[in-house]
């Protein structure tokens, strides 16, 4: 796995906007941004209404995933090129969702909307409609996705990465500084987790840092290359950043995203939580 | 909300809670304020904490804890800074100018 091969530019994008085959989707919680301007030709995925199960915590199943991806006019054959708002949280995250359910040609635009909107390329608000196809969906690929009570397994033998920031990670706050501070859980962390905040792998316009600087940030923070990993964060759409990093660019083999993270485990009774900066443990 | 991730709309008017930090203010450049600008609200270290985009109106909103912050601002025509302390639960304004 190279970056080549599950990043594209924004310079490529731009370049490769008509290509045939070649599916530009932007992905948000709130899609007000798209309606404003998008980049052309990209379609909208709405990721609270479309790809959450409207009643269960969970996602769309199977069969509502290829309903969705099927009416979006995405077929199996096409690439799909990722890219959202929030430095492509939610990108991330439907990047991460798309190999759950085996689309496999699926890149993410470096830096999302932001890398996009701060060099000046176009953006309009021409309605997008792509004829129907018939997608068909995998099975989820579990070996991705990290269910709670592995995750309380893991505790003291396997990566656990925490990247919410670091006043979250602590608890301090409970969820990240440009939200309401009104959630009820308990604060803090799940113990033996190491805390590296998403944004340390990405530069100030949003794109990812380089491989090798990566490779140190994770270093230095006590990951353990030969261990397994399970990412989290508050809802699990962080954490897809960071599996991004740890999985697609730096090529480690066996990391899960938790999506139920903090909100899940920082309810459930009777678990182990920790409090404060966990580096003195 | 509770649930989601993406920022509220950024500067209508809002209750404080009791204990709330807010840091807020508007993005500028030397023609008026700025919508469309990326503001990252950076500690006391300089590590990233959050970001939001500004309003219309240029406006922006954090809710963060009492400390030493510094606001980041990138926008097409600049990028800029500055700094704000809050001692305390309440609103602390800070405006950020971009060039």
């Amino acid at each position: 796995m190279s970056r080549e091969d599950v990043l594209v530019s924004a310079a490529w994008s731009e370049e490769n906007l008509n290509t045939p085959g070649v599916v530009f989707v932007e992905v948000d919680e709130d899609t007000t941004a798209y309606d404003g301007g998008h980049i052309p030709g990209a379609v909208k995925v709405d990721w609270k209404n479309e790809l959450q199960d409207p009643v269960r915590r969970d996602f769309v199943d199977r069969a509502g995933f290829e309903k969705l991806l099927s009416a979006k006019g995405i077929s199996n054959d096409d690439t799909v090129v990722l890219y959202g708002g929030n430095n492509n949280w939610f990108a991330a995250y439907a990047y991460w969702y798309f190999k759950l359910y085996g689309h496999d040609a699926v890149k993410l635009l470096d830096g999302g909307r932001k890398k996009w909107e701060l060099d000046g390329r176009p953006l309009d608000k021409e309605a997008v409609s792509r004829p129907a196809t018939e997608y068909k969906a995998q099975e989820q690929n579990l070996a991705i996705r990290a269910f709670r009570d592995e995750v309380v397994d893991a505790i003291g033998n396997k990566n656990l990465v925490d990247v919410r920031s670091p006043d979250e990670f602590s608890g301090k706050l409970l969820a990240p500084a440009h939200l309401p501070q009104e959630q009820a859980q308990r604060a803090g962390h799940i113990p033996s987790a190491i805390n590296v905040p998403w944004s340390k792998a990405a530069n100030e316009d949003g794109t990812f840092k380089s491989d090798e600087e990566l490779a140190e940030i994770y270093g230095e923070a006590g990951f353990d290359g030969s261990r397994k990993t399970i990412a989290y964060c508050r809802i699990g759409e962080r954490s897809s950043h960071t599996w991004f990093a740890l999985h697609e660019l730096l090529g480690h083999e066996d990391v899960k995203n938790y999506d139920g993270s903090w909100t899940e485990y920082g309810s459930l009774v009777g678990v182990p939580v920790e409090l404060g900066s966990g580096k003195e443990a | 909300m509770s649930d989601g991730c993406g920022a509220p709309v950024q500067g209508v008017d809002i209750e404080v809670g009791a204990g709330e930090v807010v840091l807020t203010g508007k993005v500028s450049t030397a023609d008026g304020p700025v919508g469309g600008a990326f503001v990252r609200l950076l500690d006391s270290s300089g590590e990233f904490t959050a970001e939001v985009v500004s309003s219309p109106e240029g406006d922006f909103r954090f809710y963060a804890a009492p400390g030493t912050w510094t606001i980041r601002a990138l926008h097409r025509s600049g990028n800029g800074e500055a700094s704000v302390s809050a001692d305390g639960p309440g609103v602390h304004p800070v405006s950020v100018a971009v060039a």
